[in-house]
């Protein structure tokens, strides 16, 4: 009996919904990319499409509204959870994320995502930590490890005159404010699993209106580390992960109890 | 038998980042270099028999570039 194709298999795997047709600008291997597909996946699943509205940051992805097919905003320098904010307590019933990087959240909008996890604000954040500005050339961010080498610490970070990185998770896990708090990696399939997981609880947060989310995750840099796609994986695998180690920093006992 | 499965690579997002390449566990992916996309890059292609349609590659892919098919058996067949 002649089968036709559809009936002989089945798709296991397709491009989300919620991811627009154009070419990302990112490098071969940038895994903003990941982070822009596990978001889409999600967003997908949970049917949240036409009710969520995402603030881009600046950095590589100020362009994040060109890559998401939904409603998209860019806030400039770090104000992306100022801006949800905003967004957010004008319209109650939509769904709001901002998605940042390290410069843009750890440095220049410290300020920003701090007092918005203290408020508590029924938002969610994607927080991408390369470990170095990535859009203006790779220059040392406030989460650049001791001793890495970066364009503006061509000899390595050195902690006595340039401090030591900021732990982003750690630091806004100890707010009262903030519910769900965690840190993931993108270095292989299995954590790539885990992060999605951790994108789906973020948003899971924000519909029963529990405050605060904020999913941290590791990335690379290829072209401003100088290295392959591939050898960055394992730096940061080998590197960026004792320095910044995975886990859950703060579940608020209501966030733990949401089964998915 | 292991189950069957193809992929297909779109190669207008395929940057040749060779992720997947890496991260296959039948390591039937290379890149395509007898021709370039659009963009300047070697795709990424099946060089062998072997696919399981595991999806992996998919995972991995930053571009989501990927659509990962795989073969139906025994219950899961639906007759024409």
């Amino acid at each position: 009996m002649a089968l036709n194709e559809s009936e002989m298999e089945t798709m296991v795997y397709e491009r989300p919904e919620a991811l627009t047709n154009g070419i990302t600008h990112y490098c071969p291997g940038c895994t903003h990319g990941t982070a822009h597909r596990l978001i889409a996946e999600v967003i997908d699943e949970m049917g949240l499409r036409d009710k969520t509205i995402g603030v881009a940051s600046v950095g590589c992805s100020v362009f994040a509204y060109n890559y998401f097919d939904f409603d998209f905003v860019q806030a400039p320098h770090g104000r992306a959870p100022a801006m949800a904010t905003g967004v957010k307590r004008v319209l109650p019933d939509r769904i709001v994320m901002t998605y940042q990087g390290d410069g843009d959240l750890a440095s220049i909008g410290m300020a920003e995502i701090v007092h918005a996890a203290a408020r508590g604000e029924n938002i969610s954040v994607f927080f991408l930590n390369n470990a170095n500005y990535g859009m203006t050339g790779g220059q040392m961010a406030p989460t650049t490890l001791p001793g890495q080498k970066t364009t503006s610490s061509p000899n390595g970070r050195d902690v006595e005159t340039q401090g030591y990185p900021i732990k982003v998770s750690e630091l806004l896990s100890t707010l009262d404010g903030a519910s769900y708090v965690v840190r993931r990696s993108l270095h292989d399939a299995k954590n790539i699993r885990l992060a999605k997981k951790a994108i789906r609880m973020a948003f899971e947060t924000q519909v029963r209106g529990l405050g605060f989310s904020m999913v941290e995750l590791l990335s690379i840099c290829p072209t401003n580390w100088g290295m392959t796609p591939l050898n960055s994986l394992q730096w940061l695998e080998e590197k960026m992960v004792p320095y910044y180690p995975l886990g859950d920093y703060k579940v608020h006992p209501a966030v733990a109890e949401i089964k998915i | 038998m292991p189950p069957k499965g193809r992929i297909v690579v779109n190669e207008m997002y395929c940057k040749g980042c060779e992720l997947c390449i890496a991260s296959c566990p039948q390591e039937v992916l290379a890149l395509a270099n007898d021709h370039i996309t659009a963009k300047g890059y070697h795709p990424a292609t099946i060089i062998a028999e072997g696919c399981t349609g595991c999806a992996i590659c998919s995972i991995v892919c930053p571009e989501a570039a990927i659509t990962v098919y795989r073969e139906k058996t025994g219950a899961n067949r639906i007759p024409a």
